[in-house]
């Protein structure tokens, strides 16, 4: 039977070997210029990284990046402060108070009652994703922007409102922000 | 001694000095550069078109840390720390000749700020010095890795100090001379040193990275075991002063080591050019190739410190001891045998 600890089920063991160094490999020379070469041909080589602000990495599939309250069709807002969104929310980072839509404000938003302030604290969203299952009315997504959390010096600076998260409906269509409009 | 002489060495001084701090300074950039080229990687790049800026800009940055002072005992100790480092590595190229006489009308212009005899003497004397900025900064932080840091460097440059000066022995009983004038004109025309004594060479290259305390000979600041060496404490200007002077030294070994083996201001075709276009066109020219070997060798110092790891601390004191210093000896032996019996 084989010794044990010659086994190798990946063929890739190596034995450590301890054997004395000859004369030439204990003055190294050789290995350095060796090691010399390596590096002078990665010096030339193409360069792998990504210029970040310039060149942009593409997002995975799965990647849920900041915010958006969506609009439907007409450009009406679609949420109607239910507070589904905050409920699920397992950071506690969404707020918001609602009001009631008057006649003339129908345009603008799609349900009697609306979001008049809605606030999310993005150093505590942890982007799970909850919110957007959430909603019953499509009104808030996680996108694929590359417009990305930004920091700045001041906590209150993280707190995005409506005038952050509500976007156009030019944006809306362009799918700029992913494929939610569609719904 | 008139004054117009001492005008021209002031002037000379301030020069080599600029110069000096404008390798160093773009030594860092260079070092950052040749890092990231060799990791596949840009390397700064932001400040200024190609990151030309950001030396100033770490300079600035430097200047505007916290300047920190531990509690030790010996606070003055503690300053001149760096201030040695910093003073013993810009000594250096004091004695260096950075090209023949220019000649303005019956005026003439020697470009070395002095030319002592012993040229090489004097050089060997300040490296040696260059440990005490190390071992008295480590001793003075009051701090174990500092100190432990510090006893390294000592160590390794009475180690490799000796293999130096024995390989600048063999090198001199060939000139015969120690004044580095003489030994650059001695190469005009491509006899170069390195040609006829590749052995000292060798010797003297890994000599001189020890000196400077570079890759793979950095135990002094070896930042896997001894969080950063001797400059631990060293915060603000006093840091950047550890780290200017190193890259000083590696300015200032690489001009020497251009000077000692590779033709100083030397350049093929030079007679040619002073004969033809100018003697003070060929000397410039001879300045900048003094100034680009240096490059060259700045590039290896850098291509090396990227290439190879860190020595072991007993690995290190085995090559010093067991292989240099007897292959000086070795060298000084067949250098002598080579002269004597082929007068070489
Ligand atoms: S993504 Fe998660 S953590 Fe962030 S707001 Fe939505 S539910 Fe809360
Ligand atoms: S975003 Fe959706 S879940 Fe949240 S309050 Fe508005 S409608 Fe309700």
């Amino acid at each position: 039977m084989e010794d044990l600890k010659n086994i190798s089920l990946s063929g890739r063991k190596k034995a450590v070997s301890n054997k004395k160094m000859t004369f030439l490999e204990s003055i190294y020379l050789r290995e350095i210029v060796r090691g010399l070469g390596i590096t002078i041909k990665h010096f030339f080589q193409k360069k792998v990284t990504v210029q970040y602000p310039e060149q942009k990495r593409p997002l995975s599939p799965v990647y849920r990046g900041r915010h958006v309250l969506m609009r439907d069709e007409e450009g009406r807002e679609r949420c109607t402060a239910c507070g589904m969104c905050a409920l699920a929310c397992p950071a506690e980072a969404i707020t918001m108070k609602s009001a009631e839509r008057k006649p003339e404000e129908e345009h603008l938003y799609r349900e009697e009652k609306y979001a008049s302030v809605y606030e999310i604290n993005m150093l505590r969203c942890i982007f799970c994703g909850l919110c957007e299952e959430a909603c019953p009315k499509e009104a808030i997504y996680l996108t694929k922007s590359q417009d990305f959390v930004m920091p700045t010096t001041s906590r209150e600076a993280f707190v995005y409102g409506k005038d952050k998260l509500v976007i156009s409906l030019e944006d809306a269509k362009s799918k700029k922000f992913g494929e939610a409009f569609v719904k | 001694m008139d004054i117009y002489f001492i005008l021209e060495k002031l002037l000379l001084i301030v020069v080599a000095f600029a110069v000096t701090m404008f390798f160093a300074l773009y030594e860092t950039l260079a070092e950052r550069k040749v890092a990231g080229f060799m990791q596949d990687r840009y390397g700064p790049n932001r400040a200024g078109i190609f990151g030309l800026l950001q030396p100033v800009a770490d300079g600035a940055k430097l200047f505007a840390k916290e300047e920190f002072i531990p509690d030790t005992p010996n606070k003055v100790l503690f300053i001149i720390g760096p201030a040695i480092s910093m003073i013993v590595s810009l000594l250096g190229t004091s004695v260096i000749p950075w090209a023949k006489e220019f000649h303005f009308g019956d005026y003439v212009f020697i470009p070395q700020v002095a030319d002592v005899n012993i040229a090489v003497l004097v050089i060997v004397a300040i490296l040696s010095m260059g440990v005490y900025g190390i071992v008295i900064g480590g001793w003075a932080s009051n701090n174990k890795f500092s100190l432990l840091g510090g006893i390294r460097a000592g160590a390794q440059m009475i180690s490799y100090e000796i293999a130096m000066g024995l390989s600048i022995i063999a090198l001199v009983m060939m000139t015969g001379t120690l004044s580095l004038a003489q030994i650059t004109e001695q190469q005009a025309g491509m006899h170069w040193n390195v040609f006829f004594q590749p052995l000292t060479f060798l010797i003297f290259l890994v000599c001189a990275f020890a000196e400077c305390n570079r890759t793979p000979f950095d135990l002094a600041e070896c930042e896997s075991e001894l969080v950063n060496g001797h400059h631990t404490e060293f915060s603000s200007m006093k840091m950047g002063f550890y780290m200017f002077s190193e890259y000083v030294a590696m300015f200032f070994s690489s001009l020497f080591m251009s000077v000692l083996f590779f033709g100083g201001y030397n350049y093929p075709g030079m007679e040619w050019v002073s004969a033809n276009v100018g003697v003070n066109i060929a000397n410039v020219l001879g300045v900048l190739s003094l100034l680009a070997k240096a490059v060259c060798f700045i590039f290896f110092f850098m291509w090396i410190r990227w290439t190879i790891p860190r020595f072991r601390y007993d690995q290190l004191m085995n090559l010093g001891w067991k292989i240099l210093f007897p292959l000086a000896l070795f060298n000084i032996l067949l250098n002598a045998i080579l002269i004597l019996v082929f007068k070489w």
